[in-house]
């Protein structure tokens, strides 16, 4: 097997007096989905924004291609090729669809033929192109928040629960657009509390607890053993 | 819960007031100004007033712009701006005094050329000064409101005392160029060419500005910066170089409102823009915080207010524009047109 796309080693992260991550050991291979997974408030939002910059690792490595960007400015992250999908979804609500989708794709103007690609995988944003991201529904923010991450080939998508408080017709959108993000060879870490999308998009599995990765492994072998479920995160997917 | 199909949306029938309702804002203007009609009885009076308020608020635009977008953008709050308004009134009326020969003359082309050199003068030295306050006094309290309040205090007292050292301790008056002296009369009110001026330079920097900030990649980044910078980074832009863009533009056009204010007054002194930053913080507060638009709207209301008011009831006149600002704020508490922030 390749190189991974990222590396995490052994990676502290603070904020303000705490110690959230306490030694993160990630791998995210190259072209497969990677699922990080654990309970509420374990650090799975801390360890994407610790990878992207916003919150800076104070011990250890994060590594992009086997480069080194753990004290790289954001910007800088973000031009290497990471797309990034925070859990608040970051919508520039003042802006149209339309200009936030010009903003994300920050090399040049966007293509057309992938902008084709992002409206067949959600239509409401073509028919809302013209109108202020802050009047779009909740889901469709989602969308366009995805979907400025998609308006661009990356080498690395950090994806923080896409399907947070979606209606089930939504979800199964949301979970056709990821799997045709795969299907064209994405590298994708994805935060996703949504057992049936984890089982169904993830290929690795890392499960976090207290800060740490507790568990790494192939998806499938997570998604069959419902004691190893329930040991890891407290529950068993086969109860969803 | 709403049965409308999400690709098929459907316009709700909206009241006349809900149409209203984002257009408020730019109605509370000619509002105004009709309410000024009805309370002075004289109409050419009234003319003439509408007029210097108008010129008067897109002089305090002009000034509280840049102020407006680098709290919007970087939320820091610059006590010192008013810095940069005496600078550019100082370094623009020197300007004025060394061209005297243009200034002088009866003829509308050179004296303009000659306020264009004050103006371009004032902004490139006000420009710089802002490049260099950024870097020396605002860069190392990012993120701290209390030391940015007082730093930026101390950085408009130093900048006071460095126009005592270089122009002297003494105002300086200065009259306006030739040509834009006196009057036009129209329907029977005298109308002051240099109003007028004033007035059409902050139309032309509006939509300048405006345009800017809708129409180029910039402008768009600044607008998405002032909602969630974080985000406009982690699409891979450096905030912080368009930040500093953004202050020294802000800078300029503080010292080109100097210019123009002194020029106003026939009078500079080097507390002129701390005088003024009392209407010009009134503005940004009302206008809403990062909001241009707002910023201009605000402005041309506390410019109309205080000479109609001035006119009527001298006495109440800067009280008038606090209570101008406490009716916006309970209207709207966030300013007329609210910058929606992230978190
Ligand atoms: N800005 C902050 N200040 C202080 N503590 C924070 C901050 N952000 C996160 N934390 C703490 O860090 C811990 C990890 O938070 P994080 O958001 O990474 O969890 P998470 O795994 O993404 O949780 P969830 O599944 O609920 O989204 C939590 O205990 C949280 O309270
Ligand atoms: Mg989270």
């Amino acid at each position: 097997m390749s190189d991974p796309i990222l590396r995490l080693e052994g990676v502290y992260t603070n904020i303000a007096q705490y110690h959230i991550l306490q030694g993160v050991d990630l791998e995210v291979p190259r072209g497969a989905v990677t699922m990080l997974l654990g309970r509420n408030g374990v650090g799975k939002t801390t360890t994407l924004r610790t990878i992207i910059g916003h919150w800076r690792a104070h011990q250890g490595r994060v590594l992009l291609d086997g480069q080194d960007i753990t004290r790289m400015p954001t910007p800088a992250i973000a031009r290497a090729g990471v797309g990034f999908v925070p859990e608040d979804m970051g919508i520039f609500a003042n802006l149209t669809v339309e200009e936030n989708m010009v903003l994300a794709a920050a090399s040049g103007p966007i293509d057309g033929a992938r902008l084709d690609w992002v409206f067949q995988a959600f239509p409401p944003l073509k028919t809302f192109w013209k109108s202020e991201a802050g009047n779009l529904s909740g889901g469709q923010k989602q969308m366009l928040s995805i979907a400025r991450a998609m308006v661009e080939e990356r080498r690395l998508y950090l994806i923080d629960e896409p399907t947070k408080g979606l209606a089930p017709a939504i979800v199964s959108t949301m979970a056709r657009a990821l799997r045709e993000l795969k299907a064209q060879g994405a590298s994708i870490l994805l935060v996703e509390q949504n057992f049936s999308v984890a089982r169904a998009l993830g290929d690795t599995a890392c499960v976090m607890d207290d800060g740490r990765i507790v568990w790494s492994g192939e998806m499938r072998e997570l998604a069959t053993d419902a004691s190893l479920q329930e040991r890891l995160m407290g529950l068993s997917m086969e109860a969803h | 819960m709403s049965m409308a199909p999400e690709h098929a949306p459907t316009m709700a029938r909206l009241s006349l007031a809900q149409r209203l309702a984002p257009w408020m804002p730019v109605l509370l203007v000619p509002l105004l100004v009709v309410a000024g009609l009805l309370a002075i009885p004289n109409t050419s009076s009234w003319l003439t007033l509408t007029v210097s308020g108008l010129a008067m608020g897109m002089m305090i635009f002009l000034m509280a712009s840049g102020l407006t977008l680098v709290f919007g953008l970087m939320d820091v709050i610059n006590f010192g701006h008013g810095a940069f308004v005496s600078v550019g009134a100082f370094v623009g009326v020197s300007v004025l005094l060394m061209l005297g020969g243009m200034t002088g003359a009866p003829s509308l082309a050179l004296n303009l050329a000659a306020m264009g050199l004050a103006v371009i003068g004032a902004m490139l030295a006000t420009g710089a000064m802002g490049w260099a306050f950024e870097k020396v006094i605002v860069k190392p309290v990012y993120g701290h409101h209390l030391k940015q309040i007082l730093v930026t205090m101390g950085g408009l007292i130093v900048v006071e005392q460095l126009i005592i050292v270089l122009w002297g301790p003494e105002e300086i008056y200065i009259s306006r160029p030739e040509a834009l002296k006196g009057a036009i009369t129209f329907a029977g009110a005298a109308l002051e060419k240099y109003r007028l001026v004033a007035v059409g330079l902050g139309l032309v920097v509006f939509a300048a500005m405006r345009w800017t900030l809708r129409r180029t990649k910039i402008g768009l980044i600044v607008r998405a910066g002032v909602e969630n910078g974080e985000m406009v980074q982690a699409l891979g832009y450096r905030l912080r170089l368009v930040f500093v863009g953004v202050f020294i533009a802000g800078s300029a056009l503080a010292g080109l409102g100097g210019v123009m204010w002194g020029l106003y007054q026939e009078v500079v002194s080097a507390h002129m823009g701390n005088q003024a930053m009392i209407l010009i913080f009134i503005v940004v507060i009302i206008g809403g915080l990062g909001s241009v638009e707002g910023c201009f709207i605000g402005a041309l209301l506390v410019g109309l207010m205080q000479n109609y008011v001035a006119f009527l009831e001298p006495k109440v006149a800067l009280i008038s524009n606090i209570g101008l600002m406490v009716a916006i704020l309970m209207w709207r508490p966030m300013g007329m047109i609210p910058v929606v922030k992230a978190k």
